[in-house]
Parts: C-alpha cells; structure tokens; sequence
C-alpha cells in the first residue's frame, strides 16, 4: 500500500513538473493544481495511513494524526484562493500582452530566450 | 559609572551636529567637541585601576545563542588607543569646524566623524571578537563615507570605494579567522582567547587563523601589498585624513596584531610575517613618501612607511620591541596628526598642495611653520622630538634580533635605509613648504597668512606634546605605555626606560648617519628623482581597478547565463537545484525502505490509483488539448477527494470535492479567456529535457514518500488529541485544531483568502478582452445561453444546499465538517444559480456585496479573539458551555463556533468574489475603479 502510495505522490509530481515547464499559462495552472494534489497527498501521509479511523474523539480507537489533516485543510481552501489569482493574472497578462506564454513574448515555445 | 556609556555617549553624539547644524558652524562645532571630551572624561575615571595593569569589564548578554555579547573592557591598551581616539578626535573637530567651508554640510559631516569615532570606541573597548569585527566593518563603512564626503568629486567616489572593498574585504577575512578561533577555542569572549594562547598556537588551523587575522590587519593598517588604498582615501577632507589615515583607522590593524598577541603570537611564522611586511612596507611607503609631489600623497606614504615600523617592530617580538611600538604609535599619531592639520591650513590658504608651487611660507605664516617644523622633526626623528626616542629603540631593537639567523643583519640595514629616507622626506616637507624660493605661486585671491586660532590651536598642542614628551619621557609617556604594555604581555611586561641620551652607542651613530644621509638626499633629490623615472613605477591602482573590472565583467557573464529572461529557464534550474538538494539528502538515508511492514493493497484502492495516475499523466500529454487535459485534472481531484475518506480524513474529502467544483468552474471560465489551441511546440530536445527533470524529481519525490511511510511516525498530536474534548470542547480534533488550538494561523489564512479575492478586482479592471465568438473549428457559440432543467434544477438545490451547509456548519465541532467546508458548500449553491440563470438575473435577486461579507467574516473571527481580552485571557482563547435550549435540548455553544462563523462568511465572501467577477468580466457589469453599485447607475445612462 505505502508503496503505491508513494508511486502515486510520484507519478501526480512529476506529471505536474512536467506541465509546470511548459510556456503556456493555461499548463502552469494545470500543473500546480496537480502538484499541489500531490503535496497534499504527502502531507496528509506524513502522519500514517490509517483505515477507518478519523480524528474524531469516540469514532475509533486509534484516530488518524489530526495535524497534518488541519495543515491539509487549510492549503486546500489557500491553494483554491491562490490558482484563482494566478488564473485571474494570466487572463489579465494574456489582455495586455496579447498572447498567454508566460515570458510575454509570442514565440517558439523551445527557444531559449 | 559603567563602560557601556562611553560609546553610547558617542552614539548619541552622531545625533548631535544634525540637531545644531541650524544653529550656526561655532555652536555645532562646540556642542560636537564637548562629546568626546566628556567621553575621556569618562574614560579617565578608570585611571586608577589601570595605572595599577588591572582591567575594568562590562558584560551584557546580547545574543547568546551566537557566542555575541555585549562585553566591554579597559585595559592599558584600550587606554592608550582611547586617549588617542577621544583626545585627538575633539582637537579635529574643533579644527574641522574653522576648515570646513561655510556652505558645506557640517551637520553631516561631524555625524560621520562621531560615527566613526563610536566605531573605533568599540574596537578598542570589545571584550568579544565578534564584537570587535562588528567594529570593525563599522569603520570602513564610515571611512566610505567619509572619504566620500565630497560625493561630487569623481576622485572621493574612487577612493572611498577602494578603501571599503579592501578593508571591507580584510574585515571578511578577519570574520573568517574569527570563527575558526571560536570553533577553536570554544567561545568568543576575548579572556577566553587570550587565555587559550598555547592551545590556538598549537592547533593544526594555527596558520590558517594567522593568515586570515593578518590579512584583516594588514589590509586595515595599509601594509605592503595592500597600502595601495591609503594614499587614494586622501581624496577625504584634510581633517579625517588627520583623524583617520594617521592616528586612528589606519592604527586598528595595528591594535588588532597587539591585542591577539597573547593569542596567537610568539611564533616565529607569526615573527617572520610581521618583520617581512613590517620591513617592505616601511622602506616602500618612505621611498614614495620621497618622491611624492601631493603635501597630503607624502604625508600619506610616510604613514604607510611608519605602520610598517610598528608592524616590524611588533615582529621583533621582545618585550622591549613590544614597548617600543606601542610607543611610536602614541608618537606616530601625535606628529602625523599635526602634520595633516598644518597641511590643511596650508591648502587652505594657498589653494595648492602641490609643494613644487609652494615655498618661502615661513615669513608669511610662522606659526604654521612652526608647528610644522616642530612635528617634521618629530617625524625625521629628530632630538629633542618623541619620534627620536621611538626611533632610537627600533634602531637597538633592531641591532639586537636573531629572527633571520646569519642574514639578520639585513633588518637594521633595512631600518637605516627607511630612517634616511624618513629624514629626507620629512625636511623635503618643511623646506619645500616653508624655505625654498616659490618660482610659481598659485594665484591666490589673498596673500596667504596664519589662520585663525582655532584652527593652529589643536595642532599647535599636539606639537608641543611631541615635544615635551621627548624632553619628559618619563612623567609623560612611561605611565601610560607601560599599562598598555601590561595589557599586551601580561607578566612579560618589561620595565624600561625612555631616554634621549644612551650614550654614545651604534644607534646614536646610525641616527647621525641617517641624518647627514637624510640631508644629502633631499641636496640630491633631482637625481633621486631621475633615477625613480627610470624605474618601473607600480601602478597599484590601475590594477586595481582592472581586477574589479575584470570581476565586474565575470559576474556580469554568470548573470546573463542564468538571468536570459526566460521564465521557463529559471523554473528549470530552481527545480535542477531543488532536485540536486534533497537527492543528496536522501542519499544520506541507509536504506530507502524503514523497518515498518506495508499494508495490504485492495483492489478499490488499487484502481483509484490507476485512475490518478492515468490522469495525471493524461493531463500532462494532452496539455495542447486543454478541455481534455482539464478533465483529466478532475478526474485526479475528485479521486484524491476518495483517496482523503479512504484514508481516513473526512473532513479533507469534503474541503477537497467542493474546492473541485469550484475550481473546475474557475477553470473552465479561464478556457474561455485564454486562446483555446497554444501554438505547436518545437524542440524535442527540450521535451526529453523537461521529461527527465520531471521524472527525476518525481522519483525523488516517491521515494522521500516512501522513505517516510516505512518509516515510525513521530506525531506531536497526542496533545490535541488528549486536550480537544477538555480544551476546545469538540471532538472533531481536525476542526478544534482549526479554530481554537491554531486559531491565529487560521485567521491569516482567511485573511489571505480575502485579500485574494480582493486583488481580482484589480487584476480584472478595465479588463481589454479577447472574446472569441466560435470555438476553434469555427463552429459558433450556442445560442442558448441558460438550459432549461439546470435552470429548474438549480433552484431546487439552492435551500436544499443551504440547509446541508448549515448541517456541516453547526456540526463541525464534533463531526467532520466545519467553517471552510460549509463555506465552500453555500458559495457553490449560489454560484449554481449564476452558472443557471446569468450574471444579471441573479444578481438583481441576490443583492449582496461579497466583499463585505468577505470582511465581515474577518472582523466577526477577529473580534472573537479579542473578546477573550475582556475576560484577561490571551487572544483567542476560546470557552464553551452546555445549554439547555428549548425545543432543540442540551446543546454546546462555544466561542469557537463564532470564529467558525467568521471563516465562513470570509470563506464565502471570497470565493464567491473570485468566480462571479471573473464571470461577469463579459458582461455590462464587469469591475472598473468604482464600486457594483455606482457602475449599476451608470449602465443606466448607457
């Protein structure tokens, strides 16, 4: 289990690096949404993957560590409110610049400047 | 009265010339002076301990956890420096206040000198090294400002930018040197390190502490091959020449080799080092000091040579070599001091320093002349002057060593060699000056004459302690040279005797030929002269500034490799180091796999993954398709959302499936904005590139994962778990934790939310659109705008939602649910009816204004906080109590769910403002400057 876990953590990482490289601000978006998936992800298992134990008093026996779960939280809702800034910014930047790569200039996507 | 006033005292003084400035030159020169006199005041009443070689100390703990204190003393050592710095920094700034003219900034000015002055104050007085270096860069940012006080001359921008990037970096190494002491040593407290002397001086770092400790102080006192600077920081005003480049600054490197001598001295690497450069730097700087031109370029050589005298004599190392320096540095300061004064008039009054235009000054202004004359003899070594006394003893000091074996005999030849050259500049000086006949006067708008009082007067005294300290040795100088000597060698102190007749002795006869050699020389100077044109002049500066602007060119070149102005490229190597950083961390783990056995998969959990995996790597290869690749992403939201229950996180599932929806909203609201189809891409070499980047640091990520799963968990919850049902009342520890045990973290988030939400009214106004009127194919938009059944749907939902929201709201205490969730929960009901029935048909039947309902969630969560104050408890300490409430029975209120009320309004607030803005960006009613309602009334004028 731990390890597929982790292969997942993987595999949403490095698909968001991935698209996290690319020029365009619509893929920058997509990729942070999946990276921060993935850190979530890890953050929550830091405190153990648990089964059928929620951090309720009196639900379980042993409950899940409820701290990582209220950092998690709180980073959903903040992540939300972040890729909503950067959508409203790269929908402003592609008004002013005229085209959405993110160094503002209509280019080859593979040059190098 | 503690030490810690005395530097304070001259703190506050920088203060004081900025506050009397208006008040007229005379008042503001006088309110200045009467700091340091009062400082030495205070200095003085620790007299009577120091005479007696005991040390007055003063700790305050500033840092500890740095090894930095507050740690002050004084010793004979800081008493003799302190004289210096005090006494002779209040007679400059009396004479800077007659030299400064009437239209320059003074206020300024005296501020840097009393900076200046608390830096020096400090050196000398730390009772801890890192005290000390913080001194230390302390007076080279001063002297930059300083020698850079006429910021207009190109000149003082180049010397004072030399003198701080060398001393500056002699300051970097002498930290450096500092440190491996501290690590040495174990603490930074000067009587530790001057205690710990045999063990520094056998530690295998010895020569590596020496080198860095030399190299601060030989960059700081001007020794060869890093004088260069001094003569070029003559570009300063004449009075911090005085006080700076003669008697203080310049003397700190020299301070430094003297106080760490218990330390690190008494080793012949440390000998030979400091009789080389001491050697080179002496006959150097008095060779140039004989060819200069400048009055203030041979004042400054003829320093750099003397700081190589006390250099060579502080390598000398006897006791009495020891004594010997620390007496010419009082000698030194005193004459060179007097010199730059009278130099200063001199420039003042005939509008020249160069000394071919000047001569036959003497009738003109004798009292310059006469303490000119009077301190030039000093500095020649002269009888009956102090310079002779100091001089005479380096000449024995240096007859006597045994440092180079069968070549000793080279250093007094050396030394001989430096007196006769010291000779020849000196009456070079005063002839030129003041007896030569002036073929070519400058044009001066006035003959010129003796200044006024208080500008001879200061120097006019220090000439004559030059002189009474050569008549009375003993009364005058002994006393003090011999504390300071104490202070330096503890129990090795030798007893001496100054005197100006030994006898007739080698040294008297090596004077006497420097004299009659001095002579000659300055008879022959036009050959000298000749001769120095046919040598090959090193040009330091030159290249000087050649390395910089070599290194200037370097940096620039690493720059623009890494700095091309591609985002992209920056992305790359911030991920390329991130990677490179924890690769090497978890290459420092034994093995990957920890000692805990792995769970069981089941065939459930197995799929979600897959679907994870499919579709984030989905999302990434159809990233050019973007509806695709948006509901691939979702695809991963929502079964991350399964993944939350699956493991045991309930409240996180449900945060995470409403977050979902309203991004996947958000998003798709983006598609319509941003072009629909990007460009095809190029280069397959930056594919595999990214490719690799991606798959490495997601193998590295994976494997941390799994390092970290395998692995004992060691939580810091038990606390929250124990303390939730007594503490916070509630038994959903998730949502305790949220808003009462980290109640003030959740208060900055929500205000970040708010503030997110806020920015897209900027970002979004006056907005220039890009409205595409089809999609790609060409096919146009629908005309349908609203569909019927959502439009029913939705409005079925709306209370339905409502209700649920304020289920999860009120039950967040004790089951999952909460604030956040509720919020997001009626923001997505709402947004329904937007999404269902358009911008306008909405918002005329929902009138409300999310960002006040955004900031109202703040001040109610704030105002909870606070409420706790009125009670005397800390801010947001929260109180429950069970009630008994008619029709609904027992139930817990807590102040909790106040604060949880407040998340959800600015929950609300702010999502809601993000969404129906960005919405309503295509329609008649998208943000401007002014506010909804303002530009509703205007739509009605359109």
């Amino acid at each position: 289990m731990e390890l597929l876990f982790s292969l997942v953590i993987g595999v949403l990482s490095a698909s968001g690096i991935y698209l996290l490289l690319r020029g365009r601000t619509f893929s920058i978006i997509v990729g942070l949404a999946l990276l921060s998936y993935a850190v979530n992800l890890f953050l929550v298992s830091t405190g153990g993957l648990h089964t059928h134990s929620a951090a309720v008093i009196g639900a379980s026996a042993a409950p899940a560590d409820p701290l990582p779960q209220a950092l998690v939280l709180t980073a959903i809702v903040i992540g939300f409110a972040m890729s909503a800034f950067m959508v409203i910014l790269a929908i402003r930047a592609r008004a002013e610049l005229g085209n959405d790569h993110v160094d503002g200039k209509q280019g080859e996507e593979g040059s190098t400047r | 009265m503690p030490l810690l006033w005395i530097p304070l005292l001259t703190l506050v003084g920088t203060l004081v010339p900025l506050l009397t400035a208006s008040r007229g030159r005379l008042f503001c020169t006088a309110a200045t002076a009467i700091v340091p006199i009062t400082a030495l005041a205070l200095l003085l009443s620790h007299l009577p301990i120091l005479l007696d070689g005991g040390t007055v100390s003063q700790q305050l703990s500033w840092i500890p956890l740095l090894g930095l204190d507050l740690a002050l003393r004084v010793d004979g050592l800081t008493l003799l420096f302190g004289l210096l710095i005090l006494g002779i920094g209040s007679l400059i700034i009396i004479y800077a206040g007659y030299y400064l003219s009437s239209s320059e900034n003074d206020g300024r000015f005296f501020s840097y000198m009393m900076l200046f002055m608390t830096a020096m104050l400090g050196i000398v007085m730390a009772d801890n090294l890192l005290l000390l270096w913080l001194f230390w860069e302390l007076t080279s940012v001063a002297s930059f400002l300083l020698i850079g006080f006429w910021g207009h001359r190109s000149d003082a921008r180049r010397g004072a930018r030399m003198a701080l990037t060398v001393t500056g970096a002699g300051g970097l190494a002498l930290l450096a040197g500092i440190l491996l002491i501290g690590h040495e040593v174990g603490s930074f407290a000067l009587p530790d390190v001057l205690a710990a002397g045999d063990q520094l001086r056998q530690a295998s770092t010895y020569p590596v502490i020496m080198a860095l400790v030399l190299l601060g102080a030989f960059t700081k006192s001007a020794q060869f091959p890093f004088h260069f600077w001094l003569p070029h920081a003559m570009a300063a005003p004449t009075p911090v020449s005085a006080y700076l480049h003669s008697s203080t600054m310049v003397k700190a490197g020299i301070f430094l080799l003297a106080r760490l001598h218990p330390a690190l001295g008494d080793t012949s690497l440390w000998s030979i080092s400091l009789t080389l450069a001491g050697l080179a730097t002496l006959v150097y700087g008095a060779w140039f000091a004989l060819l200069e031109r400048d009055l203030k370029g041979i004042l400054a050589f003829s320093t750099v040579s003397h700081l190589g005298l006390v250099v060579l004599l502080l390598g000398l190392n006897t006791p009495l070599a020891i004594v010997a320096a620390l007496f010419h540095i009082l000698n030194h300061a005193l004459f060179k001091a007097t010199l730059f004064m009278s130099a200063g008039i001199i420039d003042h009054e005939t509008g020249t320093r160069d000394i071919r235009r000047l001569g036959a000054l003497w009738s003109l202004m004798p009292i310059t002349g006469t303490l000119t004359l009077m301190a030039g003899a000093a500095m020649a070594g002269l009888p009956p002057f102090n310079g002779f006394l100091s001089k005479e003893m380096l000449l024995t000091k240096a007859l006597a060593t045994d440092l180079f074996g069968g070549l000793g005999s080279v250093i007094p030849l050396l030394v001989l060699v430096g007196a006769t050259l010291s000779v020849a500049y000196s009456l070079r000086l005063v002839y030129c000056v003041f007896f030569s006949p002036n073929d070519n006067p400058p044009e001066a708008a006035h003959t010129p004459h003796d200044p006024p009082k208080g500008m001879y007067l200061p120097g006019l005294m220090l000439a004559c302690l030059c002189l009474l300290v050569g008549l009375f040795p003993m009364t005058l100088a002994a006393p003090l040279i011999r504390t300071a000597s104490i202070a330096v060698q503890g129990d090795n102190a030798p007893l001496f005797v100054f005197a100006l007749w030994h006898g007739i002795n080698l040294p008297l006869l090596m004077s006497l030929f420097a004299i009659l050699g001095g002579i000659t020389l300055l008879w022959r100077h036009k050959n000298i002269s000749s001769l120095a044109s046919l040598l090959p002049a090193p040009n330091a500066p030159a290249l000087f500034e050649k390395a910089v602007t070599r290194l200037i060119k370097a940096s620039l070149w690493i720059t623009l490799r890494l700095e091309n102005g591609s985002l992209q490229r920056y992305q790359a190597l911030l991920l390329l180091s991130a990677l490179g950083m924890t690769a090497l961390g978890l290459s420092q783990l034994e093995t990957l796999s920890g000692n805990v056995a792995m769970q069981p998969i089941d065939g459930l959990t197995l799929l979600g993954a897959s679907v994870m995996m499919i579709g984030a790597i989905g999302s990434a290869l159809a990233h050019r398709w973007r509806l695709v690749s948006l509901l691939m992403l979702s695809m991963v939201g929502l079964t991350v959302s399964l993944t939350f229950i699956r493991f045991s996180a309930p409240d996180l599932a449900m945060t995470q499936l409403s977050v979902e929806v309203a991004s996947m909203i958000l998003l798709i609201l983006a598609l319509f904005f941003l072009p629909q189809r990007p460009p095809r891409w190029v280069s397959s070499r930056r594919i595999v590139r990214d490719v690799l980047l991606a798959g490495s640091l997601g193998l590295v990520i994976a494997g941390l994962n799994y390092a970290l799963l395998t692995r004992e968990v060691l939580s810091i919850s038990d606390y929250f778990l124990s303390n939730s049902v007594p503490g916070g009342g509630g038994t959903n520890v998730v949502n305790v934790i949220l808003v009462d045990f980290r109640g003030f973290d959740t208060l900055g988030e929500i205000t970040v939310l708010t503030l997110a939400g806020l920015a897209t009214y900027k970002l979004l106004n006056r907005l220039r659109l890009f409205k595409p009127s089809g999609n790609i194919e060409g096919i146009r938009w629908s005309r349908h705008r609203y569909p019927m059944i959502l439009e029913v749907v939705a409005q079925i939902i709306l209370p339905l939602a409502l209700l649920v929201s304020v289920y999860i709201f009120l039950r967040g205490h004790n089951q999952p649910g909460g604030g956040f969730i509720a919020g997001l929960i009626t923001a997505i009901a709402l947004l329904l009816q937007y999404i269902a029935r358009g911008y306008e048909w909405t918002s005329s039947r929902l009138p409300l204004s999310y960002p006040v309902i955004s900031v109202i969630g703040l001040v109610i969560a704030v105002l909870t906080g606070l409420g706790s104050w009125l009670f005397g408890y800390p801010f947001l300490t929260s109180s429950f109590g069970y009630f008994n409430i008619p029709l609904v029975g027992k139930t817990e209120l807590a102040t909790a769910l106040l604060f949880d009320l407040g998340v959800y309004l600015a929950v609300v607030g702010a999502t809601l403002m993000i969404l129906v803005n960005l919405g309503s960006v295509t329609t008649a009613h998208r943000p401007t400057l002014k506010t909804t309602e303002q530009t509703a009334s205007k739509e009605g004028n359109k």
